[in-house]
């Protein structure tokens, strides 16, 4: 279970939290059909380092990025949502 | 006299037990395989596959034979391992996989037939039609398993306790020990578990004399450093960021006590694994016989439990730990026939120390063992090229050392291959793991292939699996080339003990076979937990109903005074009938159905998810959610309303009402509450974080009832002194004195109004409504005739026909959807598959025999493809007559259609027509203006 340093709680246990999506198939507003149907559909699923949209659901109710490696499960960075 | 007892002298056994029914007496700090051993008992199980008579092998967790049933009732605990329970007062033990008794087992007869049951036996033998399979699975599951788990609930009580530390150190032996008082000394915080009950590791097995009470002065002198000490605490499993999961034993299994496990999970900022190692039994013929024993277990017994495990001993070795044993076997008052070494002529210390007392013969090539039930008679020996017999009780085995790298392997933890020990020791981590002492690799070391001394076929490898050397070389043969197949196949390594004592021998065997050396056969993935944990163990204090957290209606009182049968919903429950004298759930949902129809009634409703969306762009943040038109309802107007995934299908639905100009109330389904929740948060403040609005998540804060029946506007201008809101509108009022929200929207088919009011508030509403509307002839109603009621009326439910499958189009609901797109799922809507004309569509089904069985699946003939399947079936609330809803490939289409709606499970086959989905005032006539 990953300890998770929530950028408005601190360290707190992930099952805290919720995994999102990554970032990379968030599918904006404005995005055209074909764009929005390959966002969603399309994912490049990486071994290694990925970003990943997550929300503090059982806490602050934030949401927030993770630079995670999903080999080894480290945690590079977590930035809350928008500072970026 | 033969076989193990108790060293003379000492205290006298001041415990009673029992095994198999007959009393014996056991020390304080005696395991069970200790006390089994004083008492001359040697038998104790009966082997998986064969029943063969087994014994005691081993003096840990490791053991693989000794597997006993202990506690009586609901504290029967199979599978416990005899050298990892310690006996107390009462203790009662009863050993397995024997019938009619452990002396005569029947089951030995297929011992004799064990050329039949070599590897793959199951594969190989129980194959052909399935009705075959019938007949074979009865007997294989006569065979299969251990023993037999209690059937009353458990009356144990369980603790789950979190601890954090900067090092937590598991093992207490010398490693152990040394690395918590480096930790101490340097100011960290230190955890220190132990599974034994007594601390030391080693120390305790070699050193004998008081060495108990020096390790528990020592370990007195951590704590008093600030060191947390946990003995009879097992380090299970290792997870990301330095969690351990540990499982303190403060009962002995079987024993009542007011807590009986705690499971602790420690987060560490670093880990010291002082785990120690596994000695490995050598493979040769009738290796698994009673009597037969690891050299550091005989030394175990003798030193720590003064029991003497037989009175004529060979030791037979590849390494120089095992003389040890020969000594201690000595001084404790037996006879070492021989010291059988595998090596070639050795010069060492203890070996030349030996030699002075005890006839050593080096370069034994073959091993073999005679004997009895409950301890041998002879071990036969090649020695060079001479054959020789002695007449032992006890053979000593030694076949080197494994470290246990199972937590720094469950870690993720590279392993690395030693030559020289022949063994795998702890590479790698991507954690703050460290392993110390014989755990990482200071342990003896040991010859090549030095392990194999006897006929493969009687000659085991996997004692708990009786999986044999010719087992392992059959599987190669047969093209078994990966271990993890193999593994599968012969079922090595599987079980409770999980292959620590036969994994190296079974590798060096394959490795043998294939003819690669030991690390290129791989090995097999070590996974939690290390020992096997009692379920009560993870579940803590959740059991007995307390999994789950229960949500109550705010109105829970109201309803629990009506005797409501209750229906669970995710975590809620609520009212699903309020039967009436000796009425069935059908009969009162039925007359609840027809109260609504005919007269009026009223439902708790307050599950529904309902958010207040307040702000300037709160009508645009609605329109990115609701696929249906939203900002052009005017102030006091409400509408259906739902929403779609970002794939197009229907996530969920309900009504939005716009209270006022910046003020809207979105209610959704109860199920998909949580969903929605999530779903508002990520569009605010991810998609949408410039709009200027807020939403607030109002479920639990407001109670709802629904009134609904042809007189439920006659009820309410009662209640309210006015005239309440058309069909769709939105009006305040107030109720017993409390101030409610009034939302005109039928869901029943029949003139509705949705009333809210605070939940701390809304008892009086509840009464005053109940009083009015049993006054006219209703009462109350439940799920069950909401869920008639929405049938006959064709309203779909989200998981039900909006199961997350299928579109707006598939539900007939596309005329709602707003054409200036911009909603989310919008841009899923014109892929090709989502307009294909044989997708499943909501159809109604009228029923042309009996009832038609919910979950049922629709085919067109009797034998042909399914089409589609029954989501929801009810009767008609004032006719009678079975109908339903479904969906069905193309089923817009089809309408006229005879079908047959078969549940193969319930044994019910009905035939139906197809017909619109809609059984009652399709027009609305009823509650419109």
């Amino acid at each position: 279970m990953l300890l998770i340093t929530c950028p408005h709680c601190g360290n707190r246990a992930q099952t805290e939290f919720d995994y999102v999506r990554t970032l990379d198939s968030i599918v904006t507003l404005d995005m055209a059909p074909e764009a929005a149907m390959t966002t969603l559909f399309e994912r490049s699923n990486p071994r290694g380092i990925d970003d990943e949209l997550w929300r503090h659901s059982h806490g602050c109710r934030q949401f927030m990025m993770l630079r995670r490696n999903r080999v080894t499960h480290e945690i590079a960075s977590i930035t809350p949502w928008g500072a970026a | 006299m033969t076989g193990p007892a108790r060293i003379a002298g000492g205290p006298a056994p001041s415990l009673g037990f029992s095994f198999d029914g007959k009393p014996y007496r056991a020390r304080p700090g005696d395991t069970l395989a200790a006390a089994l051993l004083a008492n001359g008992v040697n038998l104790v199980a009966r082997s998986f596959k064969y029943h063969r008579p087994r014994g005691i092998m081993a003096a840990g967790v490791e053991e693989p034979n000794a597997l006993v049933t202990v506690g009586e009732g609901a504290r029967r605990t199979p599978n416990t391992r005899a050298t990892d329970v310690f006996v107390y007062d009462g203790l009662v033990a009863v050993s397995q996989n024997r019938w009619p008794s452990l002396r005569f087992d029947i089951g030995t007869l297929l011992g004799l037939a064990a050329p039949v049951f070599a590897s793959g036996f199951y594969y190989k033998t129980f194959f052909g039609p399935p009705k075959r399979w019938m007949f074979y699975e009865k007997f294989i599951r006569r065979a299969a398993g251990l023993g037999n788990p209690p059937i009353e609930a458990d009356a144990d009580r369980y603790e789950h306790r979190a601890a954090f530390c900067d090092v937590l150190v598991v093992g207490s032996g010398p490693a152990g020990r040394v690395a918590s008082q480096n930790a101490a000394l340097a100011g960290d915080r230190v955890i220190l578990v132990e599974q034994d009950a007594v601390p030391g590791g080693s120390i305790v097995r070699d050193a004998g004399g008081d060495v108990t009470a020096i390790m528990a002065a020592e370990l007195a002198a951590l704590e008093l450093a600030g060191t947390r000490v946990l003995v009879r605490t097992t380090a299970s499993g290792i997870w990301d960021d330095g969690l351990v999961t540990c499982v303190e034993q403060l009962a002995e299994p079987g024993q009542a006590a007011e807590i009986a496990q705690r499971l602790w999970r420690i987060r560490a900022k670093r880990i010291v694994l002082a785990t120690g190692a596994i000695e490995r039994p050598l493979t040769f013929a009738g290796n698994d016989r009673p009597g037969v024993m690891l050299s550091q277990a005989a030394r175990t017994y003798v030193r720590r439990f003064d029991v003497l495990p037989g009175c004529r001993a060979v030791i037979a070795t590849n390494n120089d730990d095992a003389y040890l044993t020969a000594f201690a076997l000595r001084e404790a008052g037996g006879t070492v026939l021989a010291i059988l070494d595998t090596r070639a002529a050795v010069v060492s210390q203890v070996v030349a120390a030996a030699q002075a007392y005890f006839p050593v013969f080096f370069d034994v090539q073959d091993l073999a063992t005679e004997g009895g039930l409950n301890c041998l008679s002879s071990v036969d020996a090649m020695i060079g090229s001479t054959k020789r017999r002695f007449a032992a009780d006890l053979l000593a085995m030694s076949g080197g050392f494994t470290p246990v790298v199972h937590l720094h392997s469950q870690a993720a933890g590279k392993l690395d291959w030693r030559e020289d020990i022949q063994a795998f020791v702890p590479g790698a981590t991507l954690q703050a793991i460290t392993s110390v002492g014989s755990a990482a690799g200071e342990v003896e070391a040991i010859a090549a292939m030095t392990a194999n001394l006897g006929k493969p076929k009687a000659s085991f490898i996997d004692f708990q699996n009786d999986v044999t050397a010719a087992d392992i070389d059959l599987a190669w043969q047969e093209g078994y080339r990966s271990v993890e197949h193999l593994k599968r196949y012969t079922t090595l390594g599987m079980a409770t003990d999980q292959g620590k004592t036969s994994n190296m021998a079974a590798l060096t065997r394959l490795a043998g076979a294939a003819g690669v050396a030991i690390p290129q056969a791989g090995l097999t993935t070590f996974r939690p937990p290390y020992v096997p944990l009692t379920l009560g163990a993870l579940a803590g204090p959740d059991g007995g109903g307390h999994a789950a957290p229960t949500r109550r209606l705010a109105l829970y009182e109201h309803h629990q005074r009506l005797k409501p049968i209750w229906q669970p919903l995710g975590y809620w429950h609520r009212p699903r009938a309020y039967p009436l004298g000796r009425e069935t759930l059908a009969e009162a949902a039925l007359r609840e159905a027809r109260a609504v129809r005919n007269c009026v009634g009223i439902v708790d409703v307050s599950t529904l998810a309902k958010f207040m969306v307040t702000g300037p762009d709160a009508s645009a943040f609605l329109e990115i959610v609701c696929a249906t038109n939203v900002s052009k309802l005017a102030v006091g107007r409400g509408r259906y309303t739902f929403m779609l995934r970002e794939d197009g299908m229907v996530m969920d639905d309900g009504t939005v009402w716009r209270l006022s100009d910046n003020r809207y109330l979105l209610t959704s389904s109860t199920g998909g509450a949580e969903r929605m929740e999530a779903h508002l948060a990520y569009v605010r403040q991810v998609l949408a974080p410039q709009l200027r609005v807020s939403v607030v998540d109002s479920q639990e804060h407001l109670a709802g009832i629904a009134l609904a029946g042809p007189q439920a506007r006659d009820v309410l201008a009662t209640l309210i002194g006015t005239e309440p809101p058309a069909h769709m509108g939105a009006s305040e009022g107030v109720i017993a004195a409390v101030p409610v929200q009034i939302l005109a929207a039928s869901y029943s088919g029949e003139r509705a109004f949705e009333i809210y009011a605070a939940g701390h508030d809304a008892g009086p509403v509840w009464d005053a409504l109940e009083a009015a509307v049993r006054a006219r002839g209703g009462c109350p109603y439940g799920l069950e005739a909401l869920e008639f009621l929405r049938i006959e009326k064709g309203h779909v439910v989200v998981g039900g026909e909006a199961d997350g499958r299928t579109t707006a189009h598939d539900l007939r609901l596309e005329k709602m959807v707003r054409k200036a797109g911009g909603f989310i799922g919008a841009s899923a809507l014109d892929r090709p598959a989502l307009s294909a004309p044989d997708r499943k569509q909501l159809v109604g089904l009228e029923s042309l025999g009996g009832d038609i069985p919910e979950g049922a699946m629709l085919m067109e003939t009797w034998g042909s493809g399914a089409e589609g399947h029954v989501t929801a079936a009810a009767m008609r609330v004032n006719m009678g007559g079975s109908i339903a809803l479904g969906l069905l490939n193309g089923g817009r289409g089809r309408s006229g259609e005879t079908l047959v709606a078969s549940s193969p499970t319930r044994g019910q086959h009905v035939q139906v027509r197809v017909v619109a989905p809609h059984f009652y005032d399709h027009e609305g006539a009823r509650y419109r203006d």
